[in-house]
C-alpha cells in the first residue's frame, strides 16, 4: 500500500494523517475516561455512557440557544459555562441511576451491561422525542474559528486544538483526583477490599454512587467538547461505544495511562489506514489488530500485575 | 431421569411442555394465522434459534456473547449467496455487462464472481457451510480467548466488537457483499419458488422441525453430564479446572453449538423472509438476541422460544401502531427483566404457576423430583445469589470424576 510514495512524501502524509487523527483521539479519550473509572474501578459496563455524552452535548446546545437569545454580549465565553452545566446535570442524572439501577447489580457485572443498554435505548428515543431525529450543531464564537498553520501542509483548526486540551487537562485533572486526593484513596481502598473499607469508617455506598456520578460527569463534559467539533444527533453516542469500549479494554481497565495510550495508538492507526485504504477497511484492520493482541495479552496494554 | 421409552418421556411435566410448545407452533398457529401473519412468525422463529444457543452459552455456561449476529448472519449469508447464484443464471441476467454474476456485482463494476462464491454454486456445500462457516469463526475465537481464559465482560466486548467488525466489512465492501442492502431479490430453491404462499408454509413447517432439532440437542446436552459441567463451570470456574476438567474445551465447544443453532437460524431466516442484510446482524440485532434469551429466562430452553416469539410479536405489534414507543418498551424490557426478574418468564413460572399446577393435579413432591430433577437443579430461585445455590451441585459432582 506504500508504493507509488517517495519517503519524504510518505513522512508528510503521516504527519498530516497524524494531526487529523488528533481529534479522534480527543473524542475517545474524553469518552474513555469516564469509561475507564466506572467500569476500572466499579466494574460496572455503562452501556449509556454515550447517551450521558449526548446528554451532555445536548445541554450546551440549550445553553447556547440561551445565550444567543439572551446574553449576546457573553456569548464568546458560554461554552464554559455549558462545560460545568453538562458536568452538572449528567453527574445528576447519574446519581439517580445509581441509586435506581446500578446499586442493585454490583455483583453481576453482564447484568448492568444489558439493563444500562435499556437505559441507553430509553435515552436515545427520549432525545429524539425532545429534540428531533435531525442532528443539531452549535454556533462556535468567534475565538474558535480558524486554524493554525504549522506548515503549509499541516493545518490545525483552532477549535480541535481547544478540545485536546480540555481532553488532556481532565485527564489531568482525574489523575489528580484519582491518586492524589483523599477521595481518589477511598475510591481505590472501597475496590481492593470493600469490607476492610468499611470496616475503617468509608462509606462505600457513597462512593460508588460519587464515582458513577463523576464517570457520567466527565461524560457530560466530554458531549460539550463534541459539539465543537461535530454535530450531536439521538445516536451519535452509540456510534462510539464499542469503539470506546475496546479503547479501555485495550489500555487495561484500571489505568489510566494505558486508556490514553490506547486511544492515542487507535486513533493514529485508524487515521493513517484511512490514507491508503478506504474508511471501513482502515476501521475494520483496527479493530482486528485491536482484537488481536487482546487475545495475546488479555488484561490490556497496561494492566496492573495480578494473578489469575 | 433416564425414561425407557420416547412414548412414556412424553408423559413426563417436560415431555408436556414440549407437546405443549409442538402444538402452539405445529397445530394452533397455523389454524388461526394467515401465510402472511405465520411467515412472520416463523421469521420469529428464527431468532429462536439463536436464543436456544444462548441459553447454553450464556444460561448454563456464561459465556455472554454479543455477537450471535455474526453467525447467524454468516448462516444466513451462506443460503443467501446460494440462492442469488441461482438466481443470476445467465439468461435472467442478460442485459448486464457481465451475465451470469449477481446483479449488485455487476453494478459495482465486478466482471468475475470472486472466489469465495464458487462453491456455493453446490447446494450440499452451502448445506454444509450453513453450520461449517459459524462453527469454524466460533471455534476459532473460543480457541483464542478460552485458552487465553479471557471471560465474562472482556468476551462481551471482544463479540461485540467482532459483530462491528463484520457488518463494517459487509457494508464496506459492496461489491462481494451487497453492501447495506444485502442480498436481496431470491427467488427459486433448487427450481422451487419460495415466494409463494404454499412454500412460505412449507418453509414455516420446516423451521418448526429444525427448531424441534435443536431443542433435543439443547436437551440432550443440558441433561448429560456435560451440560452439568457447564453449570459448574458458570459457578466456580477455578473448582471445575482443579477437578482435572479442560475448562477451556468445554467452554469452545458450547460457544460452538450456540453458533451452529444460530447458523441455521441464520439460513432459515434467508429462506423465509428471502433476503439478508447487514440490519438484521449488527451490533444492535446481536444484543437484542440476548434479550430475547433473557425475557424467556435464560436457563430454560424452551423459555428462550417463547421469549423470542413474545419479544418479537410485542415488537411487530408495537411499531405498527407506534413506532415512537417501541424503544421505549425494549428499553424498559431490558432493564426490567435484569432488575425484577433475572431469570426470565420460565422464572417466574417455575416460582408461580408450578406450585399452582401441583396442587391442581395433586402431584406429590417427590414425583416431581422424579420427573424433573435435571431442570429443578439448573434453575436456581429467581432472585437467590448463584453462588450460594450451585455449590453443593459441585460438590455432589466431584465424586464422579475418578
Amino acid at each position: 500500500m506504500f508504493d507509488g510514495y517517495t519517503s519524504s512524501e510518505l513522512m508528510s502524509i503521516f504527519a498530516m494523517q497524524g494531526f487529523a487523527g488528533l481529534s479522534l483521539f480527543s473524542v475517545f479519550v474524553l469518552m474513555a475516561l469516564g469509561l475507564t473509572i466506572i467500569f476500572g474501578q466499579m466494574g460496572v459496563i455503562n452501556m449509556a455512557h454515550g447517551e450521558f455524552m449526548i446528554l451532555g452535548a445536548y445541554t450546551t446546545y440549550l445553553t447556547s440557544g440561551f445565550f444567543q437569545s439572551y446574553l449576546p454580549g457573553l456569548f464568546g465565553g458560554y461554552f464554559f459555562v455549558a462545560m460545568i452545566l453538562a458536568f452538572f446535570v449528567c453527574a445528576a442524572l447519574g446519581a439517580l441511576v445509581e441509586w435506581l439501577m446500578i446499586r442493585h447489580l454490583y455483583h453481576r457485572p453482564l447484568d448492568t451491561l444489558l439493563a444500562t443498554w435499556g437505559l441507553s435505548l430509553i435515552m436515545q428515543q427520549a432525545y429524539r422525542s425532545i429534540f428531533g431525529a435531525r442532528e443539531v450543531g452549535v454556533d462556535l464564537p468567534e475565538w474558535m474559528l480558524g486554524a493554525f498553520n504549522v506548515t503549509d501542509l499541516v493545518q490545525l483548526p483552532i477549535n480541535g486544538l481547544f478540545v485536546m486540551i480540555i481532553a488532556l487537562s481532565i485527564a489531568v485533572g482525574l489523575y489528580l483526583l484519582m491518586y492524589r486526593s483523599g477521595y481518589g484513596k477511598k475510591v481505590r481502598a472501597v475496590v481492593q477490599n470493600r469490607p476492610m473499607a468499611e470496616a475503617v469508617g468509608i462509606n462505600s455506598a457513597g462512593i460508588d454512587r460519587a464515582t458513577f456520578a463523576l464517570g457520567c460527569g466527565i461524560a457530560g463534559v466530554a458531549g460539550a467538547a463534541f459539539t465543537m467539533i461535530g454535530s450531536t444527533g439521538p445516536s451519535s453516542g452509540q456510534a462510539y461505544i464499542v469503539d470506546t469500549f475496546l479503547v479501555v479494554v485495550f489500555g487495561g481497565a484500571q489505568s489510566l495511562i494505558g486508556t490514553i495510550v490506547s486511544a492515542f495508538g487507535i486513533s493514529q492507526a485508524q487515521s493513517t489506514m484511512e490514507f491508503f485504504l478506504s474508511g471501513s477497511m482502515a476501521k475494520v484492520l483496527t479493530l482486528l489488530v485491536v482484537i488481536g493482541i487482546l487475545m495475546l495479552r488479555p488484561e490490556g496494554l497496561m494492566a496492573l500485575k495480578v494473578r489469575r | 431421569m433416564k425414561t425407557s421409552s420416547p412414548m412414556k418421556w412424553f408423559a413426563t411435566r417436560e415431555g408436556l411442555y414440549y407437546l405443549g410448545l409442538a402444538a402452539l407452533l405445529v397445530i394452533i398457529l397455523p389454524l388461526i394465522l394467515d401465510p402472511f401473519r405465520l411467515n412472520m412468525v416463523g421469521k420469529y422463529l428464527t431468532y429462536a434459534f439463536v436464543a436456544v444457543g444462548l441459553v447454553m452459552c450464556w444460561g448454563k455456561a456464561g459465556i455472554l456473547s454479543l455477537g450471535q449476529g455474526v453467525f447467524f448472519g454468516l448462516g444466513g449469508y451462506c443460503m443467501a449467496m446460494f440462492l442469488k447464484l441461482e438466481a443470476s443464471t445467465p439468461e435472467a441476467t442478460a442485459i448486464q455487462s457481465t451475465p451470469g454474476i449477481p446483479d449488485f456485482m455487476d453494478w459495482n463494476q465486478l466482471t468475475a464472481l470472486p472466489w469465495f462464491w464458487e462453491p456455493f454454486h453446490s447446494f450440499s456445500f452451502t448445506l454444509i457451510a450453513v453450520i461449517g462457516v459459524p462453527v469454524l469463526l466460533a471455534f476459532v475465537i473460543g480457541l483464542a480467548m478460552f485458552t487465553r481464559r479471557v471471560g465474562g465482560v472482556y468476551f462481551a466486548i471482544i463479540t461485540q466488537a467482532i459483530a462491528a467488525v463484520l457488518t463494517i466489512l459487509i457494508i464496506g465492501q459492496q461489491g462481494f457483499t451487497g453492501g447495506v442492502n444485502g442480498i436481496t431479490d431470491l427467488q427459486t430453491l433448487k427450481g422451487w419458488d419460495i415466494r409463494t404462499d404454499e412454500a412460505r408454509t412449507t418453509l414455516y413447517f420446516v423451521c418448526v422441525g429444525m427448531l424441534f432439532l435443536c431443542l433435543f440437542v439443547a436437551r440432550f446436552v443440558q441433561n448429560r453430564k456435560l451440560g452439568r459441567i457447564l453449570v459448574a463451570m458458570n459457578a466456580q470456574e477455578t473448582r471445575v479446572r482443579f477437578s482435572g476438567y479442560d475448562v477451556a474445551a468445554f467452554k469452545i465447544f458450547v460457544f460452538c453449538l450456540a453458533a451452529a443453532f444460530a447458523g441455521v437460524g441464520g439460513a432459515m431466516f434467508t429462506l423465509i423472509v428471502g433476503f439478508m442484510s447487514p440490519s438484521f446482524i449488527g451490533i444492535v440485532a446481536s444484543i437484542e438476541m440476548v434479550i430475547f434469551c433473557a425475557l424467556g429466562g435464560r436457563l430454560s430452553i424452551l423459555g428462550a422460544v417463547y421469549g423470542a416469539l413474545l419479544v418479537n410479536a410485542a415488537k411487530s405489534g408495537f411499531s405498527e401502531s407506534f413506532p415512537e414507543l417501541w424503544p421505549f418498551a425494549m428499553g424498559a424490557l431490558f432493564i426490567g427483566v435484569v432488575l425484577a426478574f433475572p431469570n426470565g418468564m420460565a422464572g417466574l413460572y417455575q416460582s408461580y404457576v408450578m406450585p399452582l399446577e401441583d396442587r391442581l393435579f395433586k402431584r406429590n413432591k417427590g414425583q416431581k423430583l422424579d420427573t424433573k430433577p435435571a431442570e429443578k437443579a439448573a434453575e436456581p430461585k429467581p432472585t437467590a445469589e448463584k453462588t450460594d445455590d450451585y455449590d453443593p451441585m459441585i460438590d455432589s459432582y466431584s465424586p464422579e470424576k475418578s
